[in-house]
């Protein structure tokens, strides 16, 4: 059976003439065996993939890490239902491949010159899967309903920006006058509070999704099931196991039906991530959520080609606590910390999937948005190390006297390594006295909010947008979450100044600004970008890494494998 | 008997009382709430979700609330699992569980009493030492390390096997079983061993050795039954560990049982999630245990109740 099986890439070699001497038979059978090379992709006139080298079986089988908290659009906040509701959903704008933003059930819109009146048009062929047009008033019902104080939805913060949007949501005023209005059967019509240039890109969030009126009206809390679920997206409901899988169907009264080449598509929920990646690597899976955080290097050596890492919109830091000793006035003290630590050693030694070392809080990939890197960014470690030092002593620490700290951080495997990794380098570049503590999340977030027991904690911020608004509001005075005890007048101002700012390059310097402002001030020390990593079957084509993570399963498509091919010649896949 | 069995019955009442009460204050007094997150709630949203689950409520309320709810059987809806009441959670999960459970369970006893019973009649040979030898390992390496290395050798290189998920089919079984059923069926050789020692040891078999019986009757009449009691002792809660599901086995295997219920609504403070599954966990022992003392009755003519002499 095996040598049977090795046929396939030794067959590879002999027509490549490639390196493949070197390679050792464990990494051949491993990545080669359950995953055969695929054809080379051919395209249409159109782009569109060649019939002749798609796979006849076009199911995909993707881990999607946790169990789906809802399918219900308006109250989904968690990454594995979001994963699926786009699927299942389609919003007034959605998402190429690559991020980009692109028309969705909108075919065209209107912006007004002061930012603030959206005007949509729909498509005039949209359908429910059940064969309903989607119209402009589905949309009203859909925003009503999310913002709607009986629905309880907690992720309702994505609609603040329409107008009328926070007193609905507290009961204030009645839904009807919320800022969406259908002006005809396909023309919508969103009133905003403030210009918020990055609003239709909130509009891929399920939180703006339609849902279908009557079969809600009919089924109440229990119109998520299969059978019952209406939806307006390239799938619908097939069948959902808690626990065990959620299954789409391809929804042939799609308006791009025509365009959908995987017809099925299977979600699990693998809570363990070597358990994920096990099944992939037996063929069971084409696509997993994560990839086992200790396995780099043999992941690496084993499945390079299928092994995908890409940037994501997350920062990872640490907070100080402003509001205790020994950080309540100590500027010298806090950059002497953020300087002491070698990111490119943190990065490389303890987060090791390629994150990126970081100097500010909003990440690099927005577009048209550069962060103020601080000058000591440039610099070199032993540089800073040497100002570190420097500072530490115009703070009025001394090997003798030293600085005594807790590091709090919530229980985790990645989270424990970078604590203490933290913990040692400061000690060895400063000789602060650290220490650790590990606290389960729910516990952890309590103490973060309380700002009685914490000194220096773990923080980190994965955006659902791309604008770096979304990363500096955090530390505006009395967010629920800024837990670091920030408060600085001038750079509330500028926030403010930010929300209402409506000419894109104006916009973008007060952003920049408000960063400035923020990193100098140093509640936080930014460490590392968050990457996403994952494992994909190279069969699997159509899709492309981009920063929010967002991957739509009508877009993508499995090759044939070669050896099942013989119109092709099997040639090396170029890098992706 | 009818009479023990019915004040059995009742005195269970109290206790599952009990056992509400506790973990439901439990619950509450861990730090945090169902709706913590490293994303802010605004507060008119936190004040929606709080009204929505009576969490506005005070603690008695709450619990007055839920005792009514526990009367007709409704453990409400999930906080984490918004489109689910806990009702259907268990009624999906416990099946899946009680399936793996069982047939865990029938392997440990059946292969190891068979194990111990066999060390036992050739105590202190080598046949005996291996088995104990093996037996000590079984319960020695856990459960975690076992499972992703059969996965490893069965599914990943040979191929033999799903690497987890579960279709109801035999082949999604055999791993989470036998690897659910190994340390039991360890632990319940050395018990068996142990126990079948002490009976052949004992006054009744010499007599019916000496009345000529041949051996395998001796063992099947006279010692058998005396020698399972510890063993049957040990199965009710064995039983009720095995039938809600273990976590391990449910995460590794991928297999959506009640277990990482329990583990995943403490951790989500999934209030309702984590005191259905309790009382249900709760129900299930008291259950099992009736039953384990009904067998031990039938088993052990000593403690019979209802013998008028």
């Amino acid at each position: 059976m095996i040598a049977l099986r090795q046929i396939g890439p030794v067959t590879t070699c002999v027509l490549l003439l490639t390196a493949c001497g070197n390679e050792d038979p464990e990494r051949l059978f491993a990545a080669s065996d359950k995953h055969p090379r695929p054809v080379d992709l051919v395209l249409t006139e159109e782009g569109r993939p060649d019939p002749l080298v798609l796979a006849e079986q076009q199911v995909l089988h993707r881990d999607n890490g946790e169990e789906p908290q809802t399918l219900d659009p308006h109250l989904a906040e968690g990454v594995p239902s979001s994963h699926i509701l786009r699927d299942l959903y389609e919003g007034l704008t959605a998402e190429a491949p690559n991020g980009r933003l692109i028309p969705g059930a909108a075919v065209r819109w209107n912006i007004s010159r002061d930012g603030k009146t959206y005007t949509f048009y729909l498509r005039r062929d949209a359908r429910w899967s059940n064969g309903d047009p989607v119209t402009a008033e589905d949309f009203v019902y859909g925003f009503r309903r999310s913002a709607s104080p009986a629905t309880a939805s907690n992720y309702a913060q994505v609609l603040l920006p329409i107008a009328n949007a926070a007193e609905v949501l507290s009961g204030q005023l009645p839904l009807d006058q919320l800022g969406v209005l259908a002006l005809e059967e396909f023309t919508l019509q969103i009133s905003m509070k403030d210009p918020t240039p990055y609003f239709l890109g909130l509009l891929t969030h399920s939180s703006t999704y339609p849902v279908h009126r009557s079969s809600v009206m009919q089924h109440g809390s229990t119109f998520t099931r299969p059978g019952k679920l209406v939806s307006n997206g390239a799938y619908l409901l097939k069948d959902w196991v808690v626990g065990s899988h959620i299954e789409l169907l391809k929804n042939d009264n799609y308006w791009d039906a025509e365009n959908v080449i995987i017809k099925q598509v299977f979600y699990y929920p693998h809570t363990d991530q070597s358990s994920a990646s096990k099944q992939f690597r037996a063929g069971k899976l084409q696509w997993t959520s994560e990839v086992p955080h200790n396995q780099f290097e043999w992941l690496q050596q084993h499945y390079p080609d299928e092994l995908v890492i890409s940037p994501w919109m997350g920062s990872y830091f640490f907070g100080f606590n402003l509001q205790r000793e020994p950080f309540i006035e100590s500027p010298e003290l806090r950059l002497a910390l953020a300087m002491a630590l070698d990111r490119e050693l943190l990065t490389e030694k303890v987060t090791q999937f390629g994150e990126r070392p970081s100097y500010t809080l909003v990440p690099p990939d927005i577009a048209d948005y550069v962060s103020p890197r601080p000058e000591w960014a440039d610099w070199t470690q032993q540089e800073r190390n040497a100002e570190a030092r420097s500072l530490y002593a115009v703070a009025g620490y001394s090997d003798e006297d030293p600085l005594r700290i807790e590091i709090r951080y919530n229980t985790g495997e990645n989270n424990k390594k970078m604590a203490l990794a933290v913990a040692s380098l400061w000690k060895q570049v400063l000789g602060v006295q650290a220490t650790l503590v590990n606290e389960e999340f729910k516990v952890f977030l309590q103490n973060r909010e309380q700002k009685v027991l914490t000194q220096v904690f773990r923080a980190g911020w994965i955006s659902d947008y791309a604008d770096p608004y979304s990363f500096l509001q955090l530390f505006r005075t009395g967010h629920g979450r800024n837990d670091y005890g920030y408060s600085n007048p001038l750079y509330d101002t500028m926030l403010d100044q930010i929300s209402s700012e409506r000419i894109p390059s104006r916009r973008r310097r007060l952003m920049e600004e408000a960063e400035r402002v923020l990193m100098e001030d140093m509640p936080l020390v930014p460490v590392y970008t968050y990457v996403t990593k994952r494992l994909v079957d190279q069969r699997l084509k159509g899709w492309d890494s981009n920063v929010m993570d967002h991957h739509y399963s009508k877009n993508m498509y499995m090759l044939k494998t070669y050896t099942s091919a013989s119109d092709t010649t099997p040639t090396q896949e170029a890098g992706e | 008997m009818l009479r023990h069995a019915l004040g059995r019955l009742l005195g269970v009442l109290p206790t599952l009382l009990m056992l509400i009460t506790v973990a439901f204050f439990l619950m509450r007094v861990a730090p945090g709430g169902p709706f913590d997150s490293e994303k802010a709630l605004p507060p008119e949203i936190e004040a929606n979700l709080n009204a929505k689950y009576h969490l506005d409520e005070s603690l008695a309320q709450q619990y007055f609330r839920y005792l009514g709810q526990i009367a007709v059987l409704d453990f409400g809806p999930s906080f984490q699992y918004k489109d689910w009441t806990v009702n259907e959670l268990i009624a999906q999960g416990f099946p899946v569980s009680l399936t793996v459970g069982l047939l865990a369970m029938t392997l440990a006893f059946g292969v190891g009493t068979l194990l111990g019973i066999t060390a036992a009649l050739r105590q202190n040979t080598g046949v005996d030492y291996s088995l104990m030898g093996l037996a000590m390992l079984g319960i020695s390496i856990p459960n975690f390390v076992i499972a992703p290395l059969l996965i490893l050798l069965l599914a990943v290189y040979a191929g033999w096997l799903p690497a987890g998920g579960w279709d109801g089919g035999f082949a999604s079984m055999v791993l989470p079983v036998v690897t659910l059923s190994l340390p039991v069926t360890a632990y319940v050789a050395r018990l068996t061993r142990g126990s079948m020692i002490e009976v052949l040891n004992s006054n009744f078999i010499r007599t019916a050795r000496a009345k000529g019986l041949p051996e395998i009757v001796v063992i099947r009449r006279h010692a058998l039954k005396p020698a399972l009691l510890p063993v049957i002792s040990f199965m009710g809660p064995a039983t009720a560990g095995m039938i809600s599901g273990s976590v391990v086995i449910e995460r590794i295997f991928s297999i959506p049982g009640l277990g990482s219920y329990f583990v995943q609504g403490a951790l989500n403070r999934d209030y309702t999630l984590v005191m259905g599954v309790v009382v249900f966990y709760g129900v299930l022992i008291i259950i099992l245990n009736f039953i384990v003392d009904l067998i031990y009755a039938w088993l052990n003519p000593k403690i019979r109740y209802d013998e008028k002499r």
